[in-house]
């Protein structure tokens, strides 16, 4: 027990200088993630990276944002519940910093969840979404972004330029993330792979598409920043549990329920990772 | 004296259950809740989520095995590779391109019964006119004209990409013809863009 609470100790320090330590740079200083690229990365994707810094400045996520907004404060369920009576887990009804603070341990309902299962499960609560539905189309597509998704939206942009901090107290919260961290690494299916098999190494690419390393702090942000995303092929919006689910998709995996408690751990140890970065809002994604 | 040893044992038991309690085995934990939470999609079953002989070594040495038991899983692997019938292991470098360009095959999008791609271009660097390559794996270009496309170098290669496994456990290359993502007129042309002195691969 001693030498957990030490480790703990250490990790909670490792972490409290890792903030101070990206407090540190400039404001213009690039993430280290960039300087960790490759030289030979494609002409392609450097244009493409200058093209999307200028959307951002004027991303179409906006207009999800916005209708995200209006559910989130004018919504009225059929009980006449609101979201004002949904707690992100700073109070009930409030929006500001919260998405960065999770995944993370609600006692309601005795577990831990990523911002969009916490997102879901108060329209389901409060607003009278049908689960079911929900479930039907998760993510977006051409023809829908569906309601939840512009509320993710929202509430993500409502924690535009903070710093990541998703929690480490509770027991299930540090459970989450260890877990998170074997999945991560666990290797399977037919192809062997595993996260890691992708995303655990240095300055690597798959074709010209630069891979962070999620195992380190300055890069594991970029599995977190630019999600929510626009896609500006088809115009609509994809959430970090879409990322997840086709990232298995692609490691050859079987599907993952969404929303399950496999995604949250793994959102929870790559957020962790993540902590002390600055979250810049919802993305833009070609 | 029988009393010292039972006391001890008491003990010692008391001591590992506080153990067994503070260090949990999250590994296996992760894999109980995967198997909870994933559900066959089309051609990717759930099957997929248990780990085989090789991949489970892997998992639990951090890709580092012990080298008696690598070399031990190895040969194991080596000696299941099937090479062809008719002793020709090189086939059409061009088929072989266009294989190398594909990265489809075995997700829960693909199709049954059509073969997959392979994938070679995700991860190296091959043709020189493909300037659209990763680096996951080693660059490939001039392959053959460094080593030459002796009968041996031949057999390499095409049991390298049939399992890449029995060369090196934990390698994160996949083992397209073990787990049949490719079959044998697919890995013999993949292996004549690595070793046909016409392929572009070893021009100039």
């Amino acid at each position: 027990m001693k030498q957990r609470l030490g480790m703990l100790l250490a990790a909670a320090a490792l972490t409290a200088s890792f903030a101070v330590h990206a407090q540190q740079p400039a404001k213009k200083a690039p993430p280290p993630a960039k300087a960790a690229a490759p030289a030979n990365k494609s002409e392609v994707s450097k244009e493409f990276e200058k093209f999307r810094e200028v959307l951002e400045e004027d991303n179409p996520a906006e207009l999800f944002e916005a209708k995200g907004e209006d559910i989130w404060k004018n919504k009225k369920g059929p009980n006449g519940a609101s979201m004002a009576q949904c707690d992100l887990g700073l109070g009930a009804g409030v929006v500001k910093g919260a998405y960065v603070h999770m995944p993370r341990y609600f006692a309601d309902v005795g577990q831990v969840m990523d911002a969009e299962r916490r997102v879901v499960h108060c329209m389901i609560k409060y607003l009278g979404y049908d689960e079911a539905d929900i479930r039907k189309q998760p993510f977006s597509n051409v023809n829908k972004t569906p309601d939840h998704v512009s509320v993710i939206t929202y509430v993500a942009a409502q924690s535009r330029n903070m710093k990541i901090a998703a929690p480490q107290r509770h027991p299930k919260e540090i459970e989450a993330y260890n877990i998170g961290k074997e999945i991560f690494a666990y290797r399977a299916g037919p192809y062997d792979f595993s996260c890691a098999s992708c995303h655990g190494e240095d300055g690597k690419r798959i074709r010209t598409q630069d891979l962070p390393n999620l195992r380190k702090p300055g890069e594991a942000i970029r599995a977190y920043q630019g999600w929510p995303g626009y896609r500006m092929t088809g115009g609509f919006m994809l959430t970090q549990q879409w990322r997840m689910n086709d990232c298995f998709r692609q490691q050859r995996f079987p599907e993952p329920n969404y929303l399950s408690d496999s995604i949250t751990a793994l959102l929870a140890y790559m957020t962790v990772t993540a902590n002390g970065q600055t979250y810049k809002g919802p993305g833009i994604k070609r | 004296m029988n009393r010292k040893i039972i006391a001890g044992l008491a003990a010692t038991l008391a001591c590992s259950a506080v153990l067994a309690d503070d260090i949990r085995n999250y590994r296996a934990e992760a894999v109980a809740m995967m198997k909870r939470d994933f559900k066959a999609k089309g051609i990717a079953t759930t099957d997929r989520l248990h780990e085989d002989g090789v991949q489970a070594i892997c998992n639990r040495s951090g890709d580092n095995p012990p080298k008696d038991v690598a070399a031990r899983l190895e040969k194991d692997q080596l000696e299941a590779i099937k090479y062809p019938a008719d002793g020709k292991l090189m086939g059409d470098w061009k088929a072989g391109e266009k294989l190398a360009q594909s990265g489809r095959g075995m997700t829960w999008s693909d199709k049954a019964g059509v073969p997959g791609g392979g994938n070679c271009y995700n991860c190296h660097q091959i043709s020189p006119t493909e300037m659209s390559f990763g680096t996951i794996g080693p660059s490939l270009y001039q392959f053959g004209k460094t080593r030459g496309n002796t009968p041996d170098m031949q057999k390499y290669v095409y049991g390298k990409i049939w399992n890449a496994k029995a060369f090196n456990l934990c390698s994160a290359m996949p083992r397209f013809g073990h787990v049949n993502a490719l079959n044998e007129q697919q890995i013999k042309n993949l292996v004549a863009l690595l070793l046909d002195p016409q392929s572009p691969v070893n021009s100039k």
